[in-house]
């Protein structure tokens, strides 16, 4: 069983339920070292005061806000400790929303809440929320770190707790404009719904695998067992710069495979 | 050049003038040129490093060995087999691993996108055309999405990495969601869960209030501003006006190109509706170029890469950016 990486406490109004959290994010990136090429060592980073090359550390160095007008302003470590957030252990959800006021956009990094202790608080917290078929909005301090999240019940019935981006990240997307032309032809949008109606399905994320990753796992494999790479040769996309073109063309070939 | 797995991760989250990516969605035969932006800001208030002069420090690679800076072209891509020892990968082995076809966001799925449970999303990317040609094409599937509401899925290769990505259009703008793949996510039984099945039914009644007394119909982003960011910048700003703490930097020379700070939000505005935005014609007149050169030459040399290896161009990596403009140019694209 994993360990869990932090405890605090739900509020819910007058209500309390103290959690665990677990993640659920698997790090499967992978990672390489950079490497100096004359010698195969593991490069170091250093910070270097670019007009004289000279190296500092870490330790002597502050922090600064360079504005655009390319004026700096400095803000001392001290100043910087004060803004921390004072420590707590409390989850306080402040509203309950339906799913759908939540914006993908503000989703980061999911975690599973487990109880700490006596589980029926929380398993009675998730009943309820599933009937309600609302998320909870959180906010709580985390190792000196303020966090923002979306409470919400997995369709296998467990809690979870979603970070969600700050509002400073998150741009308003209705004062996009959108680009701008000559009206569509409204027989090539006929002709586009019908292409996407024929390529309609569920989601099914089992379907996905990382197949770079694996492609380059094999690579690392196969050069550590000293195998000649061969490369592949690339091959373009075939296309169609006609748009009605196309849609009419791609509708065909799509109709003969169903 | 090689760049290991977190700064890779930077580069994804940098905001700035340039786009991240610039590729093609294909849609049947349908194919447009997009590029593609962060649809989220990475760090309200960035923080750079300085020394106790307060000059603006860089972070360079050293060789602990030869107990030297080295270059960009110094530094190799190793992954560690056993400790200490590591197989070289080389940035065009790199690109070997992705065909042609993986580099396109091919749309051959579409999903009704409420069904995406939130546990998969990673980062949003806004795509704007990446030229005029592309404009027209872009609004037919933007269109189109928007009236069926459904939300593409599919997987591409971008910078090294393979991403499935769910393309949504809103307002008449096309964006990409990024999706975790299903092996990135730990079931819940791992964690020792899920719970008991039969909670009290009087404990589930009391949350059920405790939830009505604070449903609310929207989110408030008042709820969801970082504090601490707020009162960074509020320091930033008193200190500004009184003049305490603050100081001329110095431009370094490599950092010139940089120097521009531009918005996100301008620089998206900019790329969805240039005709509104960027009244230039007489200069496009006087050189007689077509526009779309003029598109190709204002780009940055990054850009230009980019597309370049979207299409295959051979021998791009020792191009300059005039040369990538020419083969470009040639290529179609």
């Amino acid at each position: 069983m994993a360990r869990a990486m932090w405890k605090g406490i739900l509020t819910i109004g007058e209500e309390r339920v103290a959690v665990k959290l677990f993640a659920a994010v698997e790090d499967r990136t992978v990672r390489f070292r950079l490497l100096h090429d004359e010698d195969g060592v593991p490069v170091k980073q250093r910070l270097v005061e670019p007009e004289s090359e000279e190296i500092v550390e870490y330790a002597e160095t502050e922090r600064a806000f360079l504005t655009p007008e390319r004026d700096l302003v400095v803000l001392h470590r001290d100043e910087l400790e004060a803004l921390e957030p004072a420590p707590s252990r409390e989850i306080e959800v402040l509203r309950f929303v339906p799913k759908a006021a939540v914006d993908e956009r503000w989703y980061e990094r999911p975690y599973y809440l487990g109880p700490d202790g006596d589980a029926s608080e929380l398993a009675a917290l998730a009943a309820a929320m599933r009937e309600t078929e609302r998320i909870g909005i959180a906010r709580w301090v985390m190792r000196k770190k303020e966090y923002r999240g979306a409470l919400r019940v997995a369709d296998d019935g467990v809690p979870m707790l979603i970070m969600l981006r700050s509002a400073d990240e998150v741009i308003v997307a209705s004062e996009l404009g959108a680009p701008t032309g000559k009206a569509l032809d409204e027989r090539e949008i006929a002709m586009a719904q019908q292409l996407l109606s024929l390529l309609e399905s569920r989601f099914e994320p089992t379907q996905y695998r990382d197949e770079y990753r694996e492609r380059m796992l094999e690579l690392i494999r196969a050069k550590a067992e000293g195998k000649v790479i061969r490369h592949k040769a690339a091959r373009p996309l075939r296309v169609e710069p006609d748009l009605a073109k196309a849609l009419r063309e791609s509708l065909e070939a799509e109709r003969k495979r169903a | 050049m090689p760049e290991d797995g977190n700064e890779e991760q930077d580069v994804l989250d940098g905001g700035g003038a340039r786009s991240l990516w610039s590729g093609a969605i294909t849609f049947g035969l349908l194919s447009l040129a997009v590029d593609l932006f962060p649809a989220v800001r990475s760090e309200a208030v960035p923080l750079k490093i300085v020394d106790s002069k307060h000059r603006l420090l860089t972070r360079r690679y050293f060789c602990p060995q030869h107990e030297r800076m080295l270059s960009r072209d110094e530094i190799v891509r190793g992954y560690e087999i056993r400790e200490g020892e590591y197989v070289i990968v080389t940035d065009e082995e790199l690109e070997s691993l992705a065909p042609e076809k993986s580099r396109a966001i091919d749309l051959r799925k579409f999903v009704d996108v409420a069904e995406v449970d939130p546990k998969y999303f990673k980062r949003s990317y806004f795509l704007t055309p990446a030229e005029s040609e592309a404009n027209r094409a872009y609004r037919l599937l933007a269109e189109t999405m928007e009236r069926s509401g459904r939300a593409g899925i599919a997987t591409f290769v971008m910078r090294d990495k393979e991403y499935l990505v769910a393309l949504v259009s809103e307002n008449g703008v096309l964006r990409a969601d990024t999706l975790r793949f299903h092996d990135e996510l730990r079931g819940p039984a791992e964690a020792g869960l899920p719970l008991e099945d039969s909670p009290e039914p009087k404990a589930v009644e009391r949350y059920k209030r405790a939830i009505a007394e604070l449903a609310a119909e929207e989110i408030d982003r008042a709820e969801l501003v970082d504090t601490r960011t707020a009162k960074l910048r509020a320091l930033i700003e008193q200190k500004l006006e009184r003049g305490v703490d603050v100081e001329r930097a110095a431009v370094a020379e490599e950092e010139e190109e940089e120097a521009e700070v531009i918005d996100l939000m301008e620089v998206l505005k900019r790329r969805l509706q240039p005709e509104e935005r960027e009244p230039a014609p007489a200069r496009r007149e006087r050189t007689g170029k077509s526009r779309r050169d003029d598109e190709l030459e204002g780009r940055s040399k990054a850009e230009l890469y980019e597309r370049a290896k979207a299409l295959g161009v051979p021998g791009r990596s020792k191009m300059d950016k005039d040369e990538l403009v020419r083969a470009l140019r040639e290529a179609g694209g």
